[in-house]
Formats: C-alpha cells, sequence, structure tokens
C-alpha cells in the first residue's frame, strides 16, 4: 500500500464535529453535537422529522452557519476555509436539486463545468452509464422517474469525485425499486473510498447501509456505533419461533420484478435488471 | 475564487438562457400584455388624447417599453425563486464555484430576455405605425437608459426571487412597477391631471426616464431629464442591490 499524493488529502477523521450549536430564534435545533466519521466509511445520522439533521449537513456544506461549536471536513474548517470545504464535498439535498429544464446529460456537464473539470462531455456519458441512464441522458430531467432524478441527482454530486459526500435523506418519497437502487449507489461510493454522510429517518436503511449510526434526538447525539455495538445496549436476544411470513416489501419487489417489463423508467433505461436477479435469488 | 468567477458565470448564464430559449412562451407572454395595452391605447383611446403634433404610438412608447420591462423581471424573480425551491441554488452554493456568479447569472439573463422582449414589442411598434428620425447615437442612448433601468429593476426582482414563500408572492411585486407608467407622462400629459397626482407623476421615475426617452427619439434635446433619470435608475439600482445582497446572505448563512 502506497501513500496517496497528499495534494488535497489531509490526514484525520473526514468529517468532525464538535459541540455544534444553532438556533432558529427561540428554537434550540442543535444544543452541541459531537461526532467523527473515519474516511471512506457511511456514516448515518438518524433522527425524526425536525431532529436537525439538515441543520448539521447545511453546516458542513457551509450553507450556515453554526452559532457555536466547530467543524471540520476533509481537514478543513467549515467557518474559516469554506472554499476548501466545498471543494471537498458534494451536497445531495432533501429534494432531488436537478435542472428540470435541462437534460440528464447536460445536467451532468453543467456540473462538471462547475468543477472546472477536463472533457465534460466524456465524465457525463461516463456517469449517464454508471446510473443506467444512458438511453434517458438527451430526455429532459422533468420527465424522469423520481427514482431516475434521485439517480441523476446522485450522479451529479459525484462528479469530480469529492472525497465525502452528504446524502439528506436520499430515499424519502422514492419507492422501494428506487430505494434499493439508491441503495446501492451509496454501497458502490463506499467501496471506491468515498465518505458518505446520510441523513434518513428509516430505521433499516441506517441498517442496510451505515457502518456507523448516530442517532440524533432533541438537538444532542444520544447513541453513536455500529450495529452491532447499539444492539448491545438492549437486553441479549432470545431465541424464539416466529412464523416467517414475507414482508409486503418482498412481495412488492417479486411481484412487480417479474411483471414489470416495460418499467416506468422506460426503454433502454435498465435500472432494475439488477433488482430483478437480487428479488429472484432470495 | 475569483478566478472562477467569470468563466463560472458564462457557464451559469447558459444555463438560465437555455431556460428562457427552452420556454419562450415567457418572453411572448412579457410583450403580449405590453403590446395589448399599446394597441388599445392607439386605436381605443389614443383619439381622444391630444398630445400636440406627436402622432401618439410615438408618443406613448417609452412608457409601453417600461411596462415590458416591469412584466420581463417579474420572470427573473420567478425563475430565482424555482432554483430557491428546487434545491438547485444550494446545490451551487455548496459547489467548489464564486458564489455570487450564481446571481449575476441570474441578472445577465434577465437583461438579455428583456432586450428581446423590447425588441419585439418595438417592431410591433413600427408595424403600426411608429417611425423615428433619431440616429443611431440617439438610439444607442435609448437602449442604455432602458438596459439600465432594466438591470436596476432586475436587482429590485432579486429581493422577492431570493424572500419569496410562493410563486404568487415572487411575481406579484411586478404590479405595481407596471402600473407606475399610467400614473406618468407616458400615455396622458401630466397637465391634464389634478394637482396632487400631478405631483406625484411629475416626480415619479416613470416620467423622468419616459420623457427622456421620447426626447431621444424625437431628437428633441433632452435637457436635465436626462440625469434625473439616470439619477432614479442608479438609486433604485444601488437601493436594490444593497437589500438584494442583505436577502442572499440571510439564505447563505
Amino acid at each position: 500500500m502506497s501513500i496517496p499524493p497528499a495534494t488535497n488529502r489531509v490526514q484525520g477523521p473526514a468529517i468532525h464535529v464538535q459541540g455544534l450549536e444553532k438556533s432558529y430564534k427561540e428554537l434550540r435545533v442543535l444544543r452541541g453535537v459531537n461526532f467523527e466519521v473515519a474516511r471512506g466509511s457511511i456514516f448515518a445520522l438518524l433522527g425524526s422529522n425536525g431532529a436537525g439533521k439538515t441543520t448539521v449537513v447545511k453546516i458542513l456544506s457551509t450553507l450556515l452557519k453554526p452559532d457555536a461549536g466547530a467543524a471540520r471536513v476533509n481537514g478543513f474548517d467549515v467557518a474559516a476555509q469554506g472554499a476548501e470545504v466545498r471543494e471537498s464535498i458534494s451536497l445531495t439535498g432533501q429534494f432531488a436539486a436537478v435542472d428540470g429544464i435541462l437534460s440528464g446529460r447536460e445536467n451532468l456537464v453543467l456540473v462538471a463545468r462547475l468543477r472546472h473539470l477536463k472533457d465534460p462531455g466524456a465524465i457525463a456519458d461516463d456517469l449517464l452509464r454508471r446510473f443506467s441512464l444512458t438511453g434517458a441522458g438527451t430526455r429532459r430531467a422533468a420527465t424522469y422517474s423520481g427514482g431516475m432524478r434521485r439517480r441523476l441527482d446522485i450522479a451529479m454530486s459525484l462528479t469530480g469525485n469529492p472525497p465525502v459526500i452528504f446524502l439528506d435523506e436520499p430515499t424519502a418519497g422514492l419507492d422501494p425499486e428506487a430505494r434499493i437502487e439508491v441503495w446501492q449507489a451509496v454501497r458502490e461510493l463506499a467501496e471506491g473510498g468515498t465518505t458518505v454522510l446520510l441523513t434518513t429517518q428509516y430505521l433499516d436503511e441506517a441498517e442496510q447501509l451505515a457502518d456507523r449510526i448516530a442517532i440524533l434526538h432533541h438537538g444532542r447525539i444520544i447513541v453513536n456505533g455500529t450495529l452491532a455495538e447499539l444492539r448491545q445496549l438492549l437486553p441479549p436476544a432470545r431465541i424464539e419461533y416466529v412464523e416467517k411470513q414475507p414482508s409486503l416489501e418482498d412481495i412488492f419487489l417479486t411481484v412487480v420484478g417479474d411483471a414489470g417489463e416495460d418499467d416506468r423508467d422506460g426503454g433502454a433505461d435498465s435500472g432494475s435488471q439488477d433488482l430483478k436477479t437480487k428479488s429472484s435469488g432470495k | 475564487m475569483a478566478t472562477h468567477f467569470l468563466g463560472d458565470t458564462v457557464v451559469l448564464t447558459g444555463r438560465t438562457m437555455r431556460h428562457v430559449t427552452r420556454s419562450l412562451d415567457t418572453v411572448i407572454t412579457t410583450a403580449v400584455t405590453p403590446v395589448a395595452i399599446m394597441l388599445m391605447l392607439v386605436y381605443v383611446f389614443g383619439g381622444a388624447i391630444g398630445t400636440g403634433t406627436v402622432s401618439y404610438v410615438d408618443y406613448m412608447l417609452p412608457g409601453i417599453l417600461l411596462i415590458t420591462i416591469a412584466s420581463g423581471i417579474s420572470y427573473t424573480a420567478l425563475r430565482l425563486f424555482t432554483d430557491m425551491q428546487g434545491g438547485i441554488f444550494e446545490r451551487f452554493q455548496s459547489m467548489p464555484i464564486a458564489r455570487s456568479s450564481v446571481l449575476w447569472a441570474h441578472v445577465l439573463t434577465s437583461l438579455a430576455a428583456n432586450v428581446i422582449a423590447l425588441a419585439a414589442v418595438v417592431g410591433v411598434a413600427a408595424g403600426i405605425g411608429f417611425r423615428s428620425s433619431a440616429g443611431v447615437l440617439a438610439w444607442l442612448d435609448v437602449a442604455g437608459v432602458l438596459l439600465l433601468f432594466t438591470l436596476a429593476l432586475t436587482w429590485v426582482a432579486v429581493i422577492p426571487g431570493l424572500t419569496a414563500k410562493s410563486v404568487d408572492g415572487a411575481s406579484a411585486f411586478a404590479y405595481p412597477l407596471v402600473f407606475l407608467p399610467f400614473v406618468s407622462s407616458a400615455f396622458v400629459p401630466t397637465a391634464t391631471m389634478p394637482g396632487p397626482v400631478r405631483a406625484f407623476a411629475d416626480n415619479q421615475p416613470a416620467t423622468s426616464i419616459v420623457n427622456t426617452i421620447r426626447d431621444l427619439l424625437a431628437r428633441q434635446p433632452a435637457g436635465a431629464g436626462i440625469w434625473t433619470a439616470l439619477a432614479w435608475c442608479a438609486g433604485i439600482l444601488a437601493v436594490a442591490y444593497v437589500f438584494a445582497g442583505i436577502a442572499y446572505r440571510r439564505r447563505i448563512s
């Protein structure tokens, strides 16, 4: 293992958050949030609506200033080194931030040009391929299904391979198939060495994806650990025999996977391909 | 980051210009209302309005152009508002770009879209008999005044674009601006108005801008009026720019 060139790389955790506080007028949203995210890992910030997840993400992506505390992303201070932080990150917000009037490809070219990359067209084509959007690349993004929009959104965030990616509720409002597509994309990201901070209110999402899970509640992190560590917080499991009924999700995916040949993503799009093999393999 | 400002502004302006060219209906809508008002005034009311030796269409075109700009910039606010709502504004602000280029792209696009709409309105006016003997220089002066007015009102439009809570809120601010030329020298000589109304009409920005453009197009000496017009534009621009800046900083900090 050779040490990679130390140009933009900084040692230490990818994200370091210390004593973060933020209030909106009377409402104290964050009351001293602390956590760290190791490089190349997936960290899930779990919490109910209004727990402050989005506020944390906005502070880390330099869209919001904290009232107190400090945060470093990729070794850069979010308050003092905003430009360097923005160079290191990509934000995928709560709503798919794609330009509906532009085509999928134009969206990707736009982001590549704004990141000042060479050959934006080739980068766009490559990302369209990776996210099974090649066939839809020339269509306006406004015509995409929710899952396709989200995939395009994430593809835009990956443009230029930033070392840290924030995903704010990446699967909110998506149907089960699209959710699994997004999960697959997130796993591939982490395998490629990208650090992922995702927020979610779906417990199974955190369970499926995250190396570490932190629960944000009333403006504080009340638990932080691996899934195994969190499990130990409860009394050890007792063995019970329970008849295993397929969940509605299992049924839905099996039925749709078999019958939904002409899927909603349209013609050349093969997004549900791996999904089919998966559900039939269960 | 400053080195990226020009490049980023060009890229983002290209994006918003596509919004304009791909929904040309917005440019047409911008021109349709002023054209309709123009036709109604010229063919319905115009005969009863005494404007001396000047033909009525020549007389009222400057006011129609101001109305065109006022309705054009409501789309600027709308485009910016849509960016704010869709999250794409936050995406851009979290990217390694010169952050202010996002606003400047909207401003430049607003100028371009308004120029197209203004050209269309002048074209229709020429079709119904508008004539000007003004030379190239006077036309350039007219273009300069109109562009400065558009720039000033565009920065006004940026404020609701950044702060509005709803689509209606983002575009409603333009209605009073569309109405303003009616209480000015744009369509009737202010001398026919009752005292207080006349006092308002004589001292509001539309009157000085309309008079300046009218004089330039009629090859009359614009006199000190042009400085009043320019001062109004510069004043509106400066105030709007400051408030837009405050609204902008509130959104990203």
